[in-house]
């Protein structure tokens, strides 16, 4: 039987979740000998091909390129889907859709007339139609492998699609937004990360992003009850996932 | 059965006689906050006292000598009867044909130490669903028999305790092999099974009399004084059968972050999603042979997948969903079993991040508009 063909794309983001398709360790052979990986930007040096079966992106739309390049990525690619914050919802460098990028650029970069790009950060799937996307800064390994041997096996992957709260209290530990009253946002985040942050004592980051239909305001509510003022509860959400979490928010019923 | 008044070493000596031939399950700190886990004498939160309330626990260090300070805390003895996540079974097609291995349970069996009235409620309940149905659950039942049981009458009812209110509290009547009751600076024992009563054998031996009884009473009117929380029970399930279509359903939805910790913390939510793990490892290219495992993980119906169905999804918004939860905890379930889901421990009030309150949203119910 042929081998399905994947490639690994990369848009604008920092390779982290390249990085966690490297750290499937033992699997990366098993994965080499289920699928042919055919291109892989940051561990093979190839030429990308004509076709692929998979295309797994990373990374977000911030460049003119970016944009005709993912058009081209999706126009090769039978199954096209994207791995981590930045291809799924715009990464970290969304921040500047929320603010003035002239104003950016000159904080960030020495010459920032040298730089140029898109004055948003865009996902993915604001520009082509996608199959399937996985949440999380990065990628977890774990969901990678269950989602590659479902296709394989052709069945609808086992990622969960509930709260990191489920998680917390699957893995037994004590919730620290009710026993401390810190701000976690843990009730509106889609579980994926095993309760990183939690289990160390930490409310959660949302590195992967919100959970479908979040109710985004009753958590904001309740973080200016521990009297938090609003516009910090706000920031709290505007990490890896800000672009996310933002429309979730102005989509949400009220 | 044997009754027996004992001081607070004792009791270390009766955790020690069952660790001998039980693992014990009690109390202990973890993070600021009591849960249950393998733990001995020592680990008991001697001292601390919680203060409950809509979405928040604290817990304080007092000047006190009791021992059964605090009250039920972030999780209950579930966990260990419905493992959060267990492996039923592991399967492995080849060329041969296909294999399923159910593991053997091995270990000790457990001892709880320290289940109140409440938890003692919930684990009859959870009995009814998983073996006195139509079906037994193998797992189940290979978990709970040979459990050892020794509760704990409560002195100190959290904020957001209504046990008395359901009739599962505040005193443990029967499901235990032995029964304290912490009266001052000694502790009465209560046997309930031949089990319990060959435990009170190794201890010194300190007859009680007619007035040591009466301190007992003494204690749960007391008990039963500190507990402000109350369900009005009466006209269920009839009164939210009544009230489906509510305008409430649709304020609860406003503010339910439908996160499912009320139902991960409940000790009688026991819904669970099974799903079959394979890996990459284990898959041949050609599919002819994979081996893989079902695991069996805690789920809940505030998830948005749970109720979702070929062809989609029966409780599409989060006020279905919440009614769903409520109406299978205080109205399905006493058509099903007799009783109410509920056994008033309080605990989906505490640990809801936003507070969300059952027997409020009850009274709310209640409310003609």
């Amino acid at each position: 039987m042929k081998r399905q063909r994947i490639g690994i794309f990369k848009l604008a983001s920092c390779d982290g979740c390249q990085l966690a398709v490297l750290n499937l360790n033992e699997e990366l052979f098993d994965l080499a000998e289920l699928y042919d990986i055919a291109y892989f930007r940051e561990a093979l040096n190839r030429s990308p091909l004509k076709q692929y079966d998979i295309a797994l992106v990373e990374g977000s739309v911030t460049t003119e390129r970016q944009k005709k390049e993912i058009i081209e990525i999706r126009e090769r690619a039978r199954f096209l889907m994207t791995i981590g914050a930045c291809a799924t919802a715009g990464g970290i460098q969304a921040l500047r859709n929320w603010a003035n990028l002239a104003e950016f650029k000159r904080q960030v970069y020495p010459s920032p007339e040298l730089i140029s790009v898109l004055p948003t950060s865009t996902p993915v799937s604001e520009h082509v139609y996608i199959d399937y996307e996985l949440w999380g800064c990065p990628v977890d390994a774990e969901a990678l492998s269950e989602t590659l041997v479902s296709l394989m096996v052709g069945r609808r992957p086992g990622i969960p699609i509930y709260s990191l709260c489920m998680d917390c209290k699957i893995k037994g530990i004590p919730c620290v937004l009710v026993s401390q009253g810190d701000p976690c946002l843990g009730p509106v985040t889609r579980a994926g990360c095993g309760a990183l942050c939690p289990s160390f004592g930490r409310g959660c980051f949302g590195c992967f992003g919100p959970k479908e239909g979040a109710n985004i305001d009753a958590l904001m509510h309740r973080f200016e009850d521990l009297k938090m003022a609003r516009k910090d509860a706000v920031l709290l959400m505007d990490k890896m996932n800000t672009y996310a979490y933002r429309r979730t928010r102005l989509e949400q019923d009220h | 059965m044997k009754r027996v008044k004992i001081i607070k070493e004792d009791l270390k000596t009766i955790f020690e006689a069952l660790a001998q031939r039980y693992r014990t399950i009690g109390p202990k700190l973890v993070h600021g906050t009591v849960v249950m886990a393998e733990s001995s004498f020592e680990d008991i939160p001697a001292g601390y006292e919680d203060r409950q309330g809509p979405g928040s626990y604290r817990l304080e260090k007092k000047e006190t000598e009791e021992i059964f300070s605090f009250s039920p805390g972030a999780d209950s003895f579930k966990k260990y009867l419905c493992p959060s996540s267990v492996t039923s079974f592991s399967f492995q097609k080849s060329a041969k044909g296909f294999v399923v291995d159910v593991p053997e349970r091995e270990g000790m069996p457990l001892a709880f130490i320290g289940s109140r009235a409440c938890d003692l409620a919930a684990l009859s309940l959870l009995d009814q669903v998983f073996l006195d149905g139509p079906v037994r659950d193998q797992g189940y039942e290979g978990r709970r028999k040979s459990i050892f049981i020794v509760s704990v009458n409560c002195n100190h009812p959290s904020e957001n305790c209504f046990c008395d209110a359901m009739g599962t509290g505040p005193y443990a009547k029967e499901g235990f092999d032995l029964c304290i009751t912490e009266i001052r600076n000694w502790l009465l024992v209560e046997a309930g099974s031949v089990e319990g009563e060959k435990v009170l054998e190794i201890l010194p031996h300190r007859e009680i009399d007619a007035g040591d009884l009466d301190e007992k009473r003494i204690v749960i009117a007391r008990c039963r004084e500190m507990i402000k929380k109350s369900m009005k029970t009466e006209d269920l399930p009839g009164v939210i059968y009544r009230n489906l279509e509510h305008p409430r359903w649709t304020e609860i939805a406003g503010k339910d972050l439908e996160c499912g910790n009320c139902t991960m913390v409940c000790p009688t939510c026991f819904c669970n999603s099974s799903y079959d793990v394979l890996s990459l490892r284990t898959v041949s290219s050609n599919l002819r042979d994979f081996s893989g495992v079902r695991r069996r993980t805690w789920d809940s119906c505030f998830s948005k997948n749970f109720a979702r169905v070929h062809g989609g999804n029966f409780r599409p918004s989060r006020r279905a969903r919440y009614r769903h939860w409520m109406t299978h905890k205080l109205a399905y379930w006493i058509e099903q079993f007799g009783s109410p889901g509920c056994v008033g421990c309080g605990r989906c009030i505490t640990w809801c991040p936003v507070g969300i309150d059952i027997t409020h949203e009850l009274e709310e119910l209640r409310r003609v508009r």
